[in-house]
């Protein structure tokens, strides 16, 4: 019995050390598909259609991601990771990256190894509890049960804020958001904590949304991005400014429906530059002159994909806030393309 | 052995290492022994060259770092402010509750089943096989998920026992049933209380000694004394007595609905319950097979030996068949408690924090640190098996035949 452990932990051991080799770009390409790291299933941001495909706000940067490296956006295999195991599953080079609401903090960047290539939700999080309970407050929850995903920034926030606050609770640890959804709806918990996106999309998805408040509180910062393995600049740089481009997309007025038009060549040299009429950034970045148009032809611009899956008119209805762009208030700020 | 050397004895030669049936057996010993060594060494090696190569080295300082995180069930004291160890503690002590509880159910359950599973009543005897087959055939993993979430589904929150027209009420106004759990009243110690615990355990030393002494009136003088009322009445008099004359320091507090949970008793977590009575009736199903095969194993010539005797049919079971069956059944007992400890690590399924949700688990997860705390999980895992076998084989030495 004594070997067979032993064995297991080094398998383990093997498993985790397949290098973080330099070469994810020629990887993918060889490939001739993307594999991407997605949340296991929350609705807006990486679900399943009726069709099996997978849609969603994360789910849009992996598919803009591959339409700049392979020049087609459905070249991606998708792999659900849980909470627990999402570095694991990077690290040990089974994704080539990472898009599930998770948050870019410094343990994660600097000890995990991982890099983070930007922001594509400015987060924080919040509580949600059944309106019935007539919490309004997220300070009247003193010696409440809480439901919250393991292996998450949210417990560690949830344990600082309720002993700052001198206030005691019970948690729940649970995996996936959809058990904490069924835990939460037969009231074995009387809370359910996490970013306060996924909680808009976690309601949205209930019978009745109305019978359950999100309380005003924010008490973190949570910056959600893509991620890839440390080590690999030319790789993090293809995903950093893949999102860049889909937010410089905005913020020039580049749409799905006016991209064709726009990339025979405009008279504002940024956008040539970006949709490749003119300089080769794509060849510097090692992808096709025309990546970024391909990008941001797969799903629209940063303003369309927010829209279109979490966006006021969708059931999530999540208000622009801080993810509207700077000349509108907001934090989404790409550099310049030059 | 002779101390006489062989004159005729040949030379050694390199190719009766292979050839020669006296040295064949060492030579294959010493080349496994170095190939195991080899291929450890190599796992080893290469282990480290890949954690190296991700810009890790082994270190288990994040022991010593803050975890962070909150526990929901804790035997000793834990703050999030404390360390990784502690939470590490808490998680070791969460797993040994777990194991120990359902190890004595199970064991409970399984003698029962088994016994029963042999009745002449063909209705009980049906009953207890459907039991043994059923839960003997479906994983742990479901009867885990099965039992924690009829509990959590079928149980009221403990919202339901508030207000005027509450839909739930406590059982005698002692007992919570809810989703989160089973609320009971909690002892309270109050000073003096010492005495009684005190006198209470003498009181069974005493009713062992009074058996003993029992037995040997019988064997000595023929005469019998009636042991059942004497035990019950050194169980409860004395302890009654102290009690009330130190004036009642052992009072109880009930569970009150306090706010959103019920507070001032002892909670007993629902996702507790689940594992231990998933672990218990899964293991309990395949002990019951053990016990009955233990039992047949004993020449049925025993059985009618006993009753030609005059016993009854439960002394023969009790003082002539299980004594016997029990060499037969410690074994495999030994390996059930062992898997039922080893199974209890499902315990993540239900969000109950044992080692491998708090070390295994949360702290893995927040520290980055998989190779290291993967290894602490085994080194626990091993020392608690080798740690339980090593009691039972003692006791499976204590009861064994003794060869004479
Ligand atoms: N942003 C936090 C929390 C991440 C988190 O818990 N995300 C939830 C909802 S916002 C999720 O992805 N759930 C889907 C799943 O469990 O697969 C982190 O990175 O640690």
């Amino acid at each position: 019995m004594k070997k067979t452990v032993f064995l297991g932990a080094l398998a383990i051991a093997g498993v985790a050390g397949v290098m973080a080799s330099a070469q994810t770009l020629d990887d993918v390409k060889a490939r001739g598909a993307l594999n991407c790291g997605i949340s296991t299933g929350l609705v807006g941001f990486a679900s399943q259609d009726a069709n099996g495909e997978w849609q969603g706000f994360d789910v849009a940067v992996c598919r803009a991601v591959a339409a700049a490296v392979l020049g087609d956006a459905s070249a991606v295999d998708f792999t659900p990771t849980t909470n627990q195991v999402r570095f694991e599953v990077l690290n040990s080079g089974e994704i080539d990256m990472l898009a599930r609401n998770t948050t870019w903090t410094f343990s994660r960047d600097v000890d995990l190894k991982l890099e983070f290539a930007g922001v594509n939700y400015y987060d924080g999080q919040g509580f949600m509890v059944p309106a019935a309970l007539g919490v309004t407050s997220a300070k009247e929850l003193d010696g409440a049960t809480v439901c919250i995903q393991a292996g998450t920034t949210t417990e560690l926030n949830l344990a600082d804020f309720f002993r700052i606050n001198n206030m005691s609770y019970q948690p729940v640890p649970i995996s996936t958001a959809s058990e904490a959804q069924q835990q939460y709806l037969a009231g074995s918990c009387d809370v359910y904590t996490t970013d306060a996106s996924g909680l808009a999309a976690t309601r949205a998805a209930f019978e009745d949304p109305s019978g359950h408040i999100i309380l005003p509180e924010i008490i973190s910062k949570e910056p959600l991005g893509p991620l890839v393995r440390h080590g690999d600049n030319e790789w993090g740089d293809v995903v950093r400014w893949t999102l860049n481009a889909l937010i410089a997309a905005e913020e020039l007025g580049v749409t799905s429906a006016n991209i064709e038009e726009l990339a025979a060549g405009t008279d504002n040299p940024e956008i040539n530059r970006l949709l490749g009429s003119e300089g080769s950034l794509g060849e510097m970045l090692g992808v096709s002159a025309d990546w970024a148009k391909n990008a941001i032809a797969a799903n629209g611009n940063y303003g369309e994909i927010f829209e279109r899956y979490i966006g006021q008119n969708t059931p999530i209805g999540l208000a622009r806030g801080l993810n509207a762009q700077w000349t509108e208030g907001g934090l989404l700020y790409a550099p310049p393309f030059r | 052995m002779s101390t006489m050397s062989d004159p005729t004895q040949p030379v050694f030669r390199l190719s009766m290492l292979v050839n020669d049936t006296r040295y064949r057996g060492i030579t294959f010993q010493i080349i496994a022994f170095f190939a195991i060594v080899f291929l450890f060494g190599w796992m080893a090696w290469n282990a480290t060259q890949n954690l190296a190569a991700l810009g890790q080295n082994i270190s288990y300082g994040f022991l010593g770092e803050g975890a962070g995180y909150d526990i929901n069930q804790k035997l000793i004291p834990y703050a999030s402010t404390d360390t990784h160890l502690r939470a590490a503690f808490v998680g070791i002590l969460n797993t040994l509750l777990v194991a120990f509880l359902g190890c004595i159910t199970a064991t409970i359950i399984g003698v029962t089943v088994g016994v029963l599973r042999l009745s002449n009543n063909w209705l009980v005897a049906k009953l207890m096989s459907g039991y043994v087959e059923i839960f003997r055939n479906v994983p742990v993993l479901i009867w885990i998920l099965i039992i924690f979430s009829v509990m959590s589904n079928a149980l009221p929150a403990p919202s339901a026992f508030r207000g005027e027209n509450a839909t739930a009420s406590m059982v005698m106004d002692a007992f919570a049933f809810t989703n989160r759990g089973v609320y009971i009243p909690r002892p309270v110690w109050e000073p003096g209380s010492w005495m009684v615990v005190t006198v209470f355990f003498l009181s069974i030393v005493g009713i062992f000694a009074l058996r003993r002494y029992a037995v040997k009136l019988l064997f000595d003088t023929g005469r019998e004394i009636p042991v059942l009322k004497l035990s019950l009445a050194i169980f409860f008099v004395p302890t009654l007595l102290v009690y009330f004359l130190t004036g009642m320091p052992i009072s109880l507090a009930y569970p009150s609905l306090q706010g959103f949970n019920f507070q001032g008793g002892i909670q007993i977590f629902g996702s507790l319950i689940g594992l231990w009575f998933a672990l218990a009736l899964y293991t309990g199903a395949f002990i019951a097979e053990n016990v009955r095969g233990g039992i047949m194993s004993v020449s049925k010539g025993q059985t009618e030996a006993a009753a030609a005797l005059g016993m009854r049919p439960g002394r023969i079971m009790r003082l002539v068949i299980l004594p016997q069956a029990l060499r037969v059944i410690i074994p495999p007992l030994i390996s059930q408690y062992l898997n039922l400890t080893k199974n209890s690590s499902l315990a993540a399924a239900v969000g109950y924090m044992d080692i491998t949700g708090t070390l295994g688990g949360i702290t893995l997860n927040q520290t980055g640190r998989s190779f290291e705390a993967i290894l602490l999980l085994m080194l626990f895992y091993l020392i608690i098996s080798l740690s339980i076998a090593g009691v039972m084989n003692i006791y499976n030495n204590a009861i064994k035949l003794k060869e004479r």
